[in-house]
């Protein structure tokens, strides 16, 4: 089977990949680059579990083929923190217990990052609207939501 | 009183709220959960699965998927082969692998390994199966109806009276006293049916393992479950493997709910790892997690309940028909104890039927057994609340259960927390906020037994003072940092010098699953009780080297000390000072506990929900929402509350969204997050928790379960909310937009 050869940008690294046409971007960051911080929970777009940011746009990575990521940029969960530097949002929902599996963690911190940087004062609603697409199973939402208004308004202090 | 019963004490750890220890892996993607790990020479293994709710395998063929480049081994049934003895074992092996028939859309029929996950699903599409297709049945009062297609013949137990298809396999019956002469006393009695659909877990990861089984029986195996003891007892039983040989280690695991306290298709990467000679790992997608993983039970049920002008209860009565799916069941039980549990009734009988039907297998969710129970008792004792002009809390109140009611069940409680939490949700603001125009508020109480069950415990006091504890039961929502609070507060010391780890199966004795809200309970006592071990042991190191008789040492901030002036005068010897000397004073220091744990102190909760009903569309809005449950004792308060607001999401998605829907040729129609629709983040308010502290007689800090407890009452309460907005009584789950819209144009 022919490989398609795609040199993109992970996390600011430039990354080379060979995948078959039909893998996504998800399947290569799990199982060709070992970045299994994105997980999949449903590969149909549904969960969210999987959300990176490509050039700037929060996207389900399991509904992108890898061979799109050619000349792109991709944010992983990965790359959220700076070295030993947690992103306000990590260090917040460590702090304010916003986890319980974690296994949507990830793509929940992606998604708000996303969320922080397009609006860095969004209302409860807009917050809960933004996050409907990542599904979280064992909070019922209550501490995330709390923590990215919390995080927000530090983030909005701090500038 | 025995040291190891409660005694009330100040806690310096427990009850605070420190960051979880495994936060920083979860929070940067470092984390590995099942789908999260690879091994040298790994293959990727795909399972073929039914199409047909109920068909005879005629045969398959699999030589066109063993032709094909970079397949490494083809399995079905036939490479099963050890036939296990028990019936259960037996049940979980077809269950894993069908034999002559498939009993349900989504059931394994074969499965492959090979080099790549497109090659293996190619091959998939390589295997033909020739199917015989038989009639089938999916609903749990026609599958009971005596001329019902029969899943399979020969289970029914001696307790099942005549006159049903042979698919009831169980009855149980509970309660006391004469419910009929009750309801002569009553002014009104109240008699309804009601329905629950099926509804999963909704783990947003995946089943997921990684297997290595040698020719040699020796095999590991990495995967994601709530009970690793239980993925290796159970594989070595199905494959007739010594279960030494079998090293099973628990990844992180992304959610259970009781889900993951079964073995779904962990035999399966076994054996075609040992036909291909190579690791397999084996990931479900999210279709065949709704399609071939247990889902809870449907159920149908018939309630009448008995109730005076004053609001006592005269007498009650239930019938819960539970679907237990393509083999036989036992959760129908559960909701029998468990429905009229929160009252103390004079009179009262409840029955449970184990229906079998062509559906997977149910398995627990949360509570098994108990939302299905509360949801049409709470929902008549609001009925009646409403016809005799009675308020709903005052009522329960009036026939709460407390210490020493014998309950419908059988025990007599000990001290319990209902009257509590009712108490608690009176004085609350939310029971006098004003409602709008199309709102209403309701509440329910519920009932969780909450388990012990079999539990080891290590604790190693290393060279540097420092400890590292541990447990065998994977940490599903924070338990690691609960075990390592209790450990630093029983030794004395701060909570950062406690590593707690889930130890792999070759390194503990056995552990019941992580189940029944029994984690902080059971493994929380085997930690206090570890620890107390160890610090005898250092007590004696400190006796040895002062030259005084151990009797003579207390224990007390993370040191000995000589037990009064009569001991003799010496410096305190701190945890890092004896360990330090360990050596020369008789070798490495640990302490642990195995124990079968018992007094796990039962849960009680109430729920008040504000819901809003759209009049144009008959769609269900919650508003508010207030949680209160008697948690025992908070070890972690954060992780409490997650417990309360998570469950009373399910409950929620449960009330309103959640439902398995089977289309008349018996296959399941929404496998998938789009169509099965579990609550998402715009659909809930702030969900408020209240944590009353009832101590647990049978736990030394008081603690009790409280994973479960809070799905349970969500069902009825948001019915209850649902009747006093729109004046509707709606007896059948979920409340979807059109029937409610229905019930409300009186269609």
């Amino acid at each position: 089977m022919s490989q398609i050869h795609v040199i993109t940008t992970i996390n600011g690294d430039e990354t080379e990949f060979l995948c078959e046409a039909q893998e996504t971007l998800l399947d290569v960051l799990r199982d060709h680059l070992d970045l299994t911080g994105s997980k999949e929970g449903c590969g149909t777009g549904d969960c969210g579990a999987c959300s990176v940011i490509v050039d700037g746009r929060l996207v389900c990575a399991c509904l992108m083929l890898a061979g799109e990521a050619e000349g792109r940029s991709v944010e992983t969960i990965e790359g959220m923190a700076d070295g030993d530097d947690l992103h306000p949002l990590q260090q917040k929902f460590l702090e304010m217990a916003a986890l319980q599996c974690g296994v949507c963690t990830p793509g929940i911190l992606v998604a708000t990052k996303n969320l922080l940087e397009r609006n860095p004062n969004p209302t409860e609603e807009e917050v809960r609207y933004w996050l409907a697409g990542n599904l979280c199973r064992c909070t019922g939402y209550d501490k995330i939501i709390r923590a990215v208004m919390d995080t927000a308004a530090d983030m909005r202090g701090a500038a | 009183m025995p040291k190891d019963e409660y005694q009330s004490r100040d806690f310096r750890i427990v009850g605070t709220r420190p960051v979880r220890p495994d936060g920083i892996d979860k929070v940067t993607g470092k984390a590995r959960y099942g789908a999260d790990m690879t091994a040298p020479g790994m293959l990727w293994g795909a399972i073929l699965r039914s199409p047909h709710a109920h068909a005879r395998i005629k045969s398959i063929d699999t030589s066109a998927a063993e032709a094909m480049k970079g397949v490494k081994a083809v399995i079905t049934r036939a490479d099963f082969t050890y036939q296990p003895e028990s019936a259960s074992l037996a049940d979980v092996l077809d269950n894993c692998m069908a034999g002559e028939k498939a009993r349900y859309d989504g059931h394994a029929v074969a499965a492959v390994a090979a080099t790549s996950k497109s090659i293996a699903r190619a091959a998939l599409k390589a295997i033909k199966v020739d199917y015989g297709v038989l009639p089938h049945v999916t609903d749990v009062d026609e599958a009971m109806k005596p001329d019902a297609p029969v899943i399979e013949a020969g289970r029914v137990q001696e307790n099942v009276p005549e006159g049903y298809s042979e698919n009831v396999t169980g009855r149980s019956q509970y309660g006391h006293g004469d419910p009929e002469a009750g309801f002569e006393k009553a002014d009104l009695v109240i008699e309804r049916h009601f329905t629950t659909a099926a509804t999963h877990q909704g783990y947003i990861e995946p089943n997921a393992c990684l297997a290595q089984l040698g020719a040699d029986g020796q095999g590991e195996i990495w995967v994601c479950t709530q009970g690793h003891y239980m993925v290796r007892n159970t594989c070595a039983g199905v494959l007739g493997l010594d279960a030494g040989m079998l090293r099973v280690t628990a990844s992180e695991i992304g959610g259970g709910f009781g889900g993951k306290t079964h073995v779904w298709m962990e035999p399966t990467a076994l054996v075609l790892s040992r036909k291909a000679g190579k690791p397999v790992k084996l990931v479900l997608s999210r279709d065949e997690v709704f399609r071939a993983t247990g889902p809870t039970a449907s159920s149908s049920i018939d309630v009448k309940i008995g109730m005076k002008k004053d609001g006592s209860i005269t007498g009650a009565t239930a019938t819960y028909r539970l679907q237990a799916g393509a083999y036989p069941g036992s959760i129908a039980f559960l909701s029998a104890m468990c429905g009229f549990a929160p009252y103390d009734l004079k009179h009262v009988r409840t029955e449970g039927y184990e229906v079998m039907t062509n559906r997977p297998k149910a398995a627990a969710y949360r509570a098994p057994g108990a939302p299905m129970a509360a949801y049409p008792v709470e929902s008549v004792i609001d009925e009646l609340c409403q016809k005799l002009d009675l308020d709903p809390l005052e009522t329960r109140l009036k026939n709460a259960a407390r210490e020493g009611t014998k309950a419908s069940y059988g025990p007599t409680y000990p001290a319990i927390g209902l009257e509590a939490t009712l108490k608690a949700a009176q004085s609350h603001p939310h029971w006098i906020a004003p409602l709008g125009e199309n709102q209403g508020r309701g509440v329910a109480c519920g009932f969780w037994f909450n388990f012990g069950g079999d539990t080891c415990v290590s604790l190693m006091v290393n060279p540097d003072g420092t400890v590292s504890l541990s447990e065998g039961n994977p940490d599903i929502g924070g338990s690691r940092a609960s075990m390592s609070m209790m450990a630093a507060e029983e030794l004395g010391v701060d909570l950062d010098q406690v590593r707690t780890v889930i130890a792999d199966t070759a390194s503990l004795g056995q552990n019941e699953v992580t189940d029944g809200s029994r984690v902080t309970f059971a493994v929380g006592l085997a930690t206090i009780k570890a620890a107390r071990h160890a610090i005898q042991i250092m007590k004696e190191r400190a006796a040895m080297t002062w030259g005084i008789d151990p009797e003579a040492v207390d224990w007390r901030d993370g040191a000995a000390h000589p037990a009064g002036p009569n001991a003799g005068k010496f410096p305190p010897m701190t945890i890092k000072e004896i360990a330090a000397i360990a050596s020369n004073t008789g070798g490495p220091i640990a302490g642990h506990h195995e124990v079968t744990a018992e007094g796990a102190g039962v849960s009680f909760a109430t729920h008040m929900v504000d819901t809003e009903t759209d009049p144009e569309t008959g769609q269900v809005k919650v508003l508010r929402y207030t949680v209160f449950q008697d948690a025992g004792k908070a070890v972690h308060p954060d992780y409490v509350e997650g417990q309360f607001q998570g469950g009373a999401a399910q409950g929620i998605g449960w009330a309103i969204n959640e439902e398995y829907i089977y289309g008349e040729d018996g296959r399941l129609q929404n496998p998938g997050f789009l169509d099965y629709r579990i609550p998402v983040a715009s659909d809930l308010p702030m969900i408020e928790p209240v944590i009353l502290e009832i101590p647990n007689p049978g736990h030394p800090y008081g603690v009790r379960g409280v994973g479960e407890t809070s799905i349970v009452p969500p069902l009825a309460a948001i019915a209850n909310a649902v009747s006093r907005s729109s004046n509707v009584r709606l007896t059948s789950l979920p409340m979807s937009p059109p029937k409610v819209l229905a019930a409300m144009k009186g269609t």
